[in-house]
This record gives C-alpha cells, sequence and structure tokens, in this order.
C-alpha cells in the first residue's frame, strides 16, 4: 500500500479533529464537528475547505491560448486576463479526461485547476498534443496550497486579511493579492453554489495563511469544512463530480453540458463526435431527481426504468438543506424531463423517484 | 463515562441489547451514533420478522454514510420504533432511551453469552483508539 499524500494543512486537519480519509490518495479530513452543521453553515454564513489536493497545470508560450483551444470544448478565446471559465478536457469521443477551471493571466499564460485525481493523466495528455506549438506545459501541483472560503460572510471575512479590492473581483475572476502578507492568486470561484473565494499561494505559507482565516471568520459562523459537505454542496448545485457524474465514457452534451461546448469555435479534440450529437441529439441526459420515499438513495444504486435496469445513480445523498433525499442519474433521453417518475433500487426496494429542475439549490443573488 | 449503562450487553458492532424475561429490546451505541453522526433515516424490519443473530436487522444512515445493524441474538421481531420515521434524530439525542430500535422475543437464551459486558465493550473501545 502507497503512503498517502498530506496537504500542508494535513497536522492542522487533526488538531481540529478533522476525521481523515483517503480521498484519491491523499489523506483528507471527510468532516470536523458534523457534515450537516458544516453544510448548513457554508449556506447561511461562511466554511473554510483545504482544497490543496487539487492540481494545478500552466502553460505558457506563445500558442498557450492554441492549445488550451485544443484540448478543451469552452471557448478560451473569449476569456480576459484574470478570466475564469468551467470548462472539459475532452477525449476524442466528446467525453471528460476531465473537468477543470480555466484561468487566464494572459494569452501566453493559462493556470488549470483539475481534479486530485487526474492531475498526471491530464498533464500527459496535454503535454501528449503539444506538436508544433510554442508551449510549455507545467505539472505544478505542487507548487500550490489551495483553500476554499465560501458562503456569504467570505468577503468581508477576507476583505479583512487582504490588501486587495475584493469588491472588484466578480464571479469567475481573480486577482493577484497579498493575504496576512502572503503573496496569493485569489479567485472568486468555488464548488458549494455559494459566493466565495479560492486563494492559491506557496505550500510552506498554507498554515499561516489558514489560521488566520479561520481566526477572523470564527466569530462570524465559519467553521472547518471537510469533504463529505463539499460534496453535498455541490450535488445540491448540480456541480458535476468527476468519477461519479462523469467520465471518459459521457460526453459533455450528454451531462447537460452544452452551455461549455463551444462548436463555434473552430476545431478541437472531440468536436465531431459533440457536433453530431448537437445535431441528432443524444440518447441519454443526465437529470436531477428527488426520491419519494424517505430512504435516501446513494451513489451506484440501480436506476430502473420501465422494470429494466438502466444505469446506476451517479451521486446520492440526503441533502441537508433541502430536507430531500436527491440524486443525479442518466436516463434515456425521452425520459429525461422534468416530472418523469422511476425507480431506484434500495437494498433489494424498488422506491420512487421524480426528475425535477435543477439546480436543486440556488442562491439568491444580491 | 456514563456513555455506557451497565445494566445492557453489547456486540462489537456496537449494539446493545437490554434482557427482560424472555423479550430484549435493542438499539445501537452511543459510540455507534456519534460515530455516524446526523442520523437522518433509519430502516427497521417487520413485526413478525424472524432474523438470526449477526443478521442485518436494518440500517441507519447520516448524511455521509450507510451503516448495517446487526441481531445481537436470534429472534421474533415484536415491536419497532416508530416514532424513528418522524424523528430518526432521537438515535443520537438519546441512544438508550427514545432512540431504541426493536424489541425481540429471544430465541436460544445461550446466544447471549456471546455477547459483551460493559466492562468488555468499554474495553474494545480504548483498544480502537490506541490503533
Amino acid at each position: 500500500m502507497t503512503e498517502l499524500k498530506r496537504t500542508p494543512l494535513n497536522e492542522i486537519h487533526r488538531s481540529l479533529g478533522g476525521k481523515m480519509v483517503d480521498f484519491a490518495g491523499w489523506d483528507m479530513p471527510v468532516q470536523y464537528e458534523g457534515t450537516m452543521q458544516e453544510h448548513i453553515a457554508v449556506r447561511t454564513k461562511v466554511g473554510l475547505f483545504d482544497v490543496s489536493h487539487m492540481g494545478e497545470i500552466e502553460l505558457k508560450g506563445r500558442d498557450a491560448l492554441a492549445l488550451v483551444q485544443k484540448v478543451t470544448c469552452n471557448d478560451a478565446s473569449k476569456l480576459q486576463d484574470n478570466q475564469i471559465q468551467y470548462s472539459g478536457l475532452m477525449t476524442e469521443n466528446g467525453a471528460f479526461v476531465d473537468d477543470l477551471l480555466v484561468h487566464r493571466f494572459s494569452d501566453e499564460h493559462f493556470f488549470l485547476c483539475v481534479n486530485a485525481s487526474n492531475s498526471d493523466k491530464d498533464f500527459d495528455y496535454i503535454k501528449s498534443q503539444v506538436d508544433s506549438f510554442d508551449v510549455e506545459v507545467i505539472n505544478s501541483s505542487n507548487d500550490y496550497f489551495q483553500i476554499a472560503l465560501q458562503g456569504k460572510l467570505s468577503e468581508e471575512i477576507l476583505q479583512s486579511l487582504t490588501d486587495a479590492d475584493l469588491s472588484k473581483v466578480k464571479y469567475y475572476w481573480m486577482t493577484k493579492g497579498s493575504v496576512v502578507g502572503v503573496p496569493s492568486i485569489i479567485t472568486r470561484t468555488g464548488y458549494t453554489g455559494e459566493d466565495g473565494f479560492e486563494i492559491y499561494g506557496a505550500p510552506d505559507e498554507a498554515v499561516k495563511v489558514w489560521n488566520a482565516v479561520l481566526e477572523a471568520g470564527r466569530p462570524k459562523g465559519m467553521v472547518p469544512t471537510g469533504l463529505a459537505a463539499r460534496n453535498t454542496l455541490r450535488l445540491e448545485a448540480k456541480m458535476m463530480l468527476y468519477g461519479n457524474d462523469i467520465d471518459e465514457t459521457t460526453t459533455a452534451l450528454e451531462a447537460d453540458l452544452g452551455w461549455i461546448v463551444k462548436l463555434a469555435k473552430g476545431d478541437f479534440i472531440g468536436r465531431a463526435v459533440l457536433a453530431k450529437q448537437k445535431e441528432e441529439g443524444v440518447s441519454r441526459k443526465i437529470v436531477g431527481f428527488e426520491v419519494l420515499d424517505r430512504a435516501p438513495v446513494r451513489d451506484g444504486y440501480p436506476v430502473i426504468v420501465d422494470g429494466v435496469e438502466y444505469g446506476k445513480v451517479t451521486s446520492g445523498s440526503p441533502s441537508p438543506y433541502l430536507k430531500k433525499n436527491i440524486g443525479l442519474a442518466y436516463l434515456p433521453f425521452e425520459k429525461a424531463k422534468v416530472g418523469q417518475e422511476f425507480a431506484v433500487c434500495v437494498r433489494g426496494r424498488e422506491v420512487a423517484a421524480r426528475v425535477v429542475e435543477t439546480p436543486f439549490y440556488k442562491r439568491s443573488k444580491i | 463515562m456514563g456513555n455506557y449503562p451497565d445494566n445492557l450487553l453489547y456486540t462489537k458492532d456496537h449494539e446493545w441489547l437490554r434482557v427482560d424475561g424472555e423479550r430484549a429490546t435493542v438499539g445501537i451505541t452511543y459510540f455507534a451514533q456519534s460515530e455516524l453522526g446526523d442520523i437522518v433515516y433509519v430502516e427497521l424490519p417487520r413485526v413478525g420478522d424472524r432474523l438470526s443473530q449477526q443478521e442485518p436487522l436494518g440500517s441507519v444512515e447520516s448524511v455521509k454514510t450507510v451503516s448495517e445493524v446487526f441481531m445481537p441474538v436470534s429472534g421474533l421481531i415484536e415491536e419497532i420504533n416508530e416514532k424513528l420515521a418522524d424523528s430518526p434524530e432521537l438515535v443520537n439525542d438519546d441512544p438508550y432511551g427514545d432512540g431504541w430500535m426493536i424489541v425481540i422475543k429471544i430465541d436460544n437464551p445461550s446466544e447471549l453469552d456471546a455477547l459483551m459486558s460493559v466492562v468488555e465493550y468499554e474495553d474494545l473501545l480504548s483498544e480502537g483508539k490506541e490503533h
């Protein structure tokens, strides 16, 4: 058994009472005091996450933009400096090598935030697509800590610790700034459906920044938040989890992510398949559903459509905020409509579920 | 401690059993509910089911996980705690009282010999902490 990787905040999690688990080869806190209260703190106030396990890949050089355009499905040419977009790293079949955030510092410097479990695969894949492009591909995953403040109080807490003017940083934009004296990249992004910020900086400074943020946030109700709440928060917001909801067999259109598929931008890997699917339609599509039963459904439970097993629940959980049992699953396209009922098999018993509007939770914008 | 009453029997899977003549009440221990966190769903057997020792009698679910509950000894299910359908949090709030799960009629009292006293159970828990 190989040793689990540790983020620079590992000791802090243990001292805060974090229950540590193996997550994609990383020793990470699944919860501290309790998933329910951590989830509710993020929805109503603010939570603090260590997401240093996430991978970072940088593209530098004259053809950085061209390489991003080739390997991803969204249109990175629309980005201005310091702007960020959600995108997909595509296979030839228009499916996901990974999903990622593309950050543009300049047209010659892009910064990709990728899933922890995929960072080596993504790096090798992107490098394999360089061809004659004038670009350097750098796996920077060990060069950054990453923490996330998520929730409506994030701005006021972080603003008290930084010289950057956060009121000028819009959602999916970023700035460089100093956080308690530590040079940082501050992005207005997250994986919870709330407003919030992610901070990237040198690993040696992680403890200093984490402690300062938590100390400033505690009086306002901030709690350290583990991976279990991160999962339920992102599920309520219907944000995809790689390996569950999307992978190398699910296309961007099947995953209902047509809004990141920009066929008009020109050629990219996977474009032909996606163009054909857009023209002819997909045979299946992901949906959000509510369970019409008290029993929660979980990842991997069989989905039953017209009495026949049709795949598995890709993500399923009790929703701490909505107090319902919710989930995501792929259904045949003609069944993937709001109001459609189907069944999920829970320990041998079929329970009814109904397709609902998504996201399950949407924050009210001020 | 106070978290583990001395008039109960315990299993290694963290169930407790309160014997009253040929009947017994069954639930999960303080340790089990605190490991799970906020309980959001409890699945129980039907009255009239007959289950063997170690067979799953149902499950307890928190936001993040599902945990099976096992029969401490073989028996007939005579009562289930109907309140847990609407108020699963009773298992957190009062694991040995209002959070009880089932009442069984014990098939074979000799199976009780395999269960642990409070002293043995607390030893098991403290061994776990050393790992």
